[in-house]
């Protein structure tokens, strides 16, 4: 297996607070390789946003608390010299954020912002800058990109300022591309627009993508593996055949659950979780799902689980059912019919 | 943008119309007062009292009061000062430039420093500098400014005048710029610096909170994303969308000054600006300088609150009606 | 005053609402109007659950404020259980407020933060002149247990609870009245997908303790489906098609439907990569000058001239499910000849004779 292009080994990000130490990254260890599609789904609370923010060292909150190694490309970006990291972003690895209204800024066309992407990282002359601009809103589909570089943005649409965000992004050809939440703000037509482009661009440019959302439904259609998150820490990790059809940690069983599907008949009664996500300065003792978890049984008070392979071909899942188990519980939990795609 | 300029610029004459109107029925039609003998001055002779009563057409209807009022003031400008027994235009019009000279340098200064000052406590924001710096831009807001005046005055003019560090400064007084450049700097250096304490304090503060919340707005996230470095941040995009308050505040502030809101510091360091020439209308009752002090002042308040409007859409395109 | 049972417990008549733009150098002049809601029919029967969808603009929340009147109607008639809401003044909709009530989207602004839980949900009551304090409080209190809080939560503010809950608040002030029907406006949407799950499966207990009516208000179709007996799509201020719900997914008229359903992301990687996915070009158009003949026609697929010219009338195509389409989708040929023919302009043939042409050229 080629040397993966990111590589995360046990991330730790603790903010401190008034009421305590914020643990809201607890340890966790991933890699994404090139060209593959990541999705990282959690809920609010998950952790999912603030790691990837890490990785970019976006976070400038100076009671920010770091531990654990960001290796990219064989360089730990934790080491590196504002100077160093700087290069990096931008041109190696790119983020797209999740409200496109609010993030761009206000006062300066979208040309001029692409533009200064553009100079930073690359010596450019005079014109090319604006051309390779033109050229970048051109492959993201916005029309008549020549006109409209010199609008702003509040003159787009939500959907279209998007596109410009993510026109940026792709702008310096970033081996890595993190999206958070990109289609949570958007109506849903216009998702399916997003999500398109994101991934014939993702072919045509060849970068991977770190996709972070809340929504199963979109990383069943783009992502290639998926890491679930909870509470700051990754609960389950697998190929996308693996989590659909063979989910093993029980948060995942009650995020299939909750959606209400439209593949399938209507289901009486959703499946919901019950309680709320726990509190990241105290933890439950033993695994922190335990608390909401209608399995959970002595063991799970007593011991952490660790995220292991226990059903084997590199799927991760951090609980401590046995195989089995899971299974005639899973089955039990969410749609019947689930079983028998497996 | 054709039309957003025609609409500001008709608001401005409409205030402009409304005013005088106000000042008008103020001074002229105020019960038990009677105008003419105001107008007349201190010691007035019956003949001057009916020669005014004639002139301003005082047993005339009201409109017909007030368009002779106005002729005077714009068109044949010889409305007069009864206490000097000057022309009032005239004299209005020789002290604008020194209202300009003080309030234009103070304004140099001041935004200069506050910009520093506040982009100062931005920045080393969590460090002891922060506070520090905004408990003496508190100060500079709280200490009155013809206090200010005078203690620096008695520093500059009596006490230490003999002291190598202010033995330049030259009496209180104004020279005009095209007689004698160096020493209308030299007079200007002080009331410059005391006029501005005040707004360096205020503006440093406005500053700062602007920047500490544009600091967390989603699109300093994304510069920061795109790898630029921190300065460039800072000031093309923290600074820059900051500064559209800034400026706006700025404009009006300056508005006010200009239309004779120096009148402390005017007074304090004998500036005769349209400041002090209000102080003096006033204090002796001089009813058509007050008059025409009134109007100059509303003036430039309008005008000014024009210009910052349409200065606020060259800055903020999201305001530009499309 | 009251409905059959059983009967239409709120009708829509032609219900227009909108909302002027003005400009002008010195006087201001309404030089345009959005055209938030467009002439919308629509009955809802007690009991019933009626969904409505489409995306931002299309004037679903605007309309579900319309039936609280919440605004006034710029022209149409609004009847509730039998009386005639449109034009009541302020005073004379006051006894009708405790029968209409609306639960809001965003459960971080909807509610007061200066305000305890206890008020909040109490003050429809002492509004109305419920009871004395002690029996205001009780009230409050079973209202907590029933939306699944503790009656102890009576004396916190807002923002001690987390969004799932503060819905849950938001949901006991509506019911604290005991209305009759519920305008639910996005009431899960900007929840987490666990949580909205508990609120949506609360809002059916409680649709059932209670029997209420509602009208649900969301822009995610699984949600809407699930809970929904009926369900009409919006797009621009018109209805464009309504039906039972099953009906909807299985049989779409309307290529905007059809468009919208393949839209949804499925949680199903296999069943994902099997299905055509229609991605519809181009931006939802403004409100302020919507497009002629149908609304739709610059991002359909299917649009022919006549769709530039005609706007095609809402159609029953049997089962109670009505659609306005000029090239209606799944309708077999015996159904289509059915349809009532004296409308201005009969659907055309559905998947034979009419070719496509490219979608209207737009600009962006």
């Amino acid at each position: 297996m080629a040397e993966p292009l990111l590589e995360v080994r046990d991330l730790k990000v603790s903010f401190r607070t008034e009421d305590g130490i914020v643990r809201a990254v607890d340890g966790i260890s991933f890699t994404v390789h090139e060209g593959e599609v990541v999705g990282i789904v959690g809920e609010s609370g998950s952790g999912k946003s603030v790691s990837m923010m890490s990785v970019m060292r976006l976070i400038t909150d100076p009671n920010a608390i770091y531990a654990g190694e960001i290796i990219y490309k064989g360089r730990n970006l934790m080491g590196l010299s504002r100077d160093a990291m700087r290069q990096v972003r931008g041109q190696e690895i790119a983020m797209i954020f999740q409200d496109p209204m609010t993030s761009l800024n206000p006062v300066y066309t979208v040309g001029w912002q692409i533009e200064e992407q553009l100079n930073e990282h690359n010596d450019l002359q005079k014109g090319q800058a604006r051309r390779r601009a033109v050229e970048l809103l051109g492959q993201v589909g916005i029309p008549k990109p020549e006109e409209r570089i010199d609008d702003y943005p509040h003159q787009f649409s939500g959907g279209m300022r998007q596109r410009v965000m993510i026109a940026l992004a792709l702008s310096c050809n970033p081996d890595l591309l993190i999206a958070d939440e990109p289609t949570t703000a958007l109506d849903v037509t216009i998702q399916a627009q997003i999500l398109e482009l994101i991934k014939r661009l993702k072919r045509d440019f060849g970068s991977a993508v770190a996709l972070i959302t809340h929504d199963l439904g979109v990383v069943a259609d783009i992502a290639d593996r998926i890491l679930v998150m909870y509470a700051g820490r990754i609960v389950e990790e697998g190929d996308k055949e693996q989590i659909f059809y063979d989910p093993q940690h029980p948060y995942t069983w009650g995020l299939l659950g909750s959606i209400a599907r439209l593949d399938r008949p209507k289901a009486q009664r959703l499946t919901a979780i019950d309680g709320q996500p726990p509190s990241l300065i105290h933890r439950p003792q033993g695994c922190n799902f335990r608390p909401r978890c209608p399995h959970a049984f002595d063991r799970c008070r007593a011991e952490d689980p660790a995220l292991t392979d226990k059903v084997g071909g590199g799927h991760l899942d951090a609980c401590h059912l046995s195989v089995d188990d899971k299974r005639a519980k899973r089955d039990a939990t969410i749609n019947p019919q689930l079983a028998e795609s497996a | 943008m054709g039309t957003f300029v025609v609409r500001r610029l008709l608001g401005l004459i409409a205030v402009m119309f409304a005013l005088t109107v106000l000042v008008f029925l103020i001074f002229f039609e105020t019960p038990g007062v009677d105008p003419a003998r105001l107008m007349a001055g201190r010691h007035p002779d019956p003949q001057t009292i009916a020669n005014i009563k004639h002139e301003f057409g005082l047993d005339r209807p009201l409109p017909v009061q007030y368009v002779l009022m106005m002729k005077h003031m714009f068109v044949s400008r010889d409305l007069i000062s009864y206490s000097t027994r000057t022309k009032v235009i005239p004299e209005i019009i020789a002290a604008t430039p020194v209202t300009l000279s003080l309030v234009i340098g103070a304004a140099i200064i001041w935004v200069i420093f506050s910009i520093v000052l506040g982009l100062g406590a931005a920045v080393l924001r969590g460090t002891i500098w922060d506070p520090l710096l905004m408990v003496l831009a508190l100060i500079g807001i709280s200490m009155p400014v013809f206090w200010l005046g005078e203690i620096v005055n008695l520093f500059t003019q009596s006490r230490w005048h003999n002291f190598f560090l202010f033995s330049w400064v030259p009496p209180l007084g104004y020279t005009p710029l095209t007689q004698d450049p160096f020493l209308w700097f030299k007079g200007l250096v002080f009331p410059w610096l005391t006029l501005s304490v005040l707004y360096v304090g205020f503006y440093a503060r406005v500053l700062r909170a602007n920047l500490i919340e544009t600091e967390s707005e989603d699109y300093v996230r994304t510069a920061r994303s795109k790898g630029i470095s921190e300065r460039r941040v800072l000031v093309r995009h923290n600074l820059r969308t900051s500064m559209i308050t800034f400026v706006s505040l700025f404009g009006l502030d300056f508005g006010i000054l200009v239309a004779g809101g120096a009148l402390l510091v005017e007074v304090v360091f004998g500036l005769p600006g349209v400041g002090l020439l209000t102080y003096h209308s006033l204090t002796g009752l001089d009813l058509p300088v007050i008059m025409a002090t009134v109007i100059y002042g509303a003036f430039f308040i309008s005008l000014a609150s024009a210009l910052v409007d349409l200065l606020y859409a060259w800055l903020d395109p999201r305001v530009r009606p499309t | 005053m009251s409905s059959t049972n059983g009967g239409p417990l709120l009708q829509a008549e032609h219900v227009v609402k909108y909302f002027p733009i003005k400009r002008g150098v010195l006087i201001q002049r309404e030089v345009a109007q959005v055209h938030a809601v467009d002439d919308v029919s629509l009955e809802i029967n007690k009991g019933d659950t009626l969904g409505l969808v489409g995306e931002s603009g299309c004037g679903k929340s605007t309309l579900g404020r319309c039936f609280v009147r919440l605004y006034d109607l710029t022209s149409g008639r609004l009847i509730f259980d039998g009386q005639d809401i449109t034009s009541l003044s302020r005073r004379e909709l006051r006894p009708l407020r405790r029968e209409l009530q609306i639960v809001f989207q965003d459960p971080y602004a909807s509610l007061n933060p200066r305000k305890r839980v206890g008020s909040i949900v109490g003050a429809p009551l002492e509004i109305h002149g419920i009871g004395d304090r002690k029996d205001r409080k009780k009230r409050v209190q079973e209202l907590l247990e029933k939306v699944g809080l503790s009656p102890e939560h009576y004396n916190r503010f807002p923002h001690e609870f987390s969004g799932g809950q503060r819905q849950r608040i938001g949901v006991a002030r509506a019911l604290a009245l005991q209305p009759k029907l519920v305008i639910a406006d996005e009431p899960v949407s900007a929840l987490d997908v666990s949580i909205q799950a508990q609120v949506i499966n609360l809002l059916e207990d409680i649709q059932d303790e209670f029997d209420l009516t509602y009208v649900f208000i969301a822009h995610d179709l699984g949600v809407v489906r699930h809970v929904s007996d009926r369900i009409a799509v919006m797009y621009l201020g018109k209805i464009v098609e309504i039906s039972p719900a099953e009906e909807l997914y299985e049989r779409p008229i309307m290529p905007y439907t059809e468009a919208l359903l393949s839209a949804v992301p499925i949680p199903d990687p296999r069943e994902s990569a099997a299905r055509e996915r229609i991605v519809l070009e181009g931006d939802v158009p403004s409100p302020i000058n919507p497009p002629s003949g149908c609304r739709f026609h610059p991002r359909c697929r299917y649009a022919t001239d006549v769709c530039t010219q005609i706007e095609p009338p809402l159609v029953d195509y049997g089962n109670g499910h009505l659609a306005a389409c000029h090239h209606p989708l799944n309708v077999d040929k015996e159904t289509l000849a059915r349809v009532s023919v004296d409308q201005a302009h009969s659907p055309a043939q559905a998947d034979d004779s009419a070719k496509p042409v490219q979608p209207a050229q737009r600009s962006s």
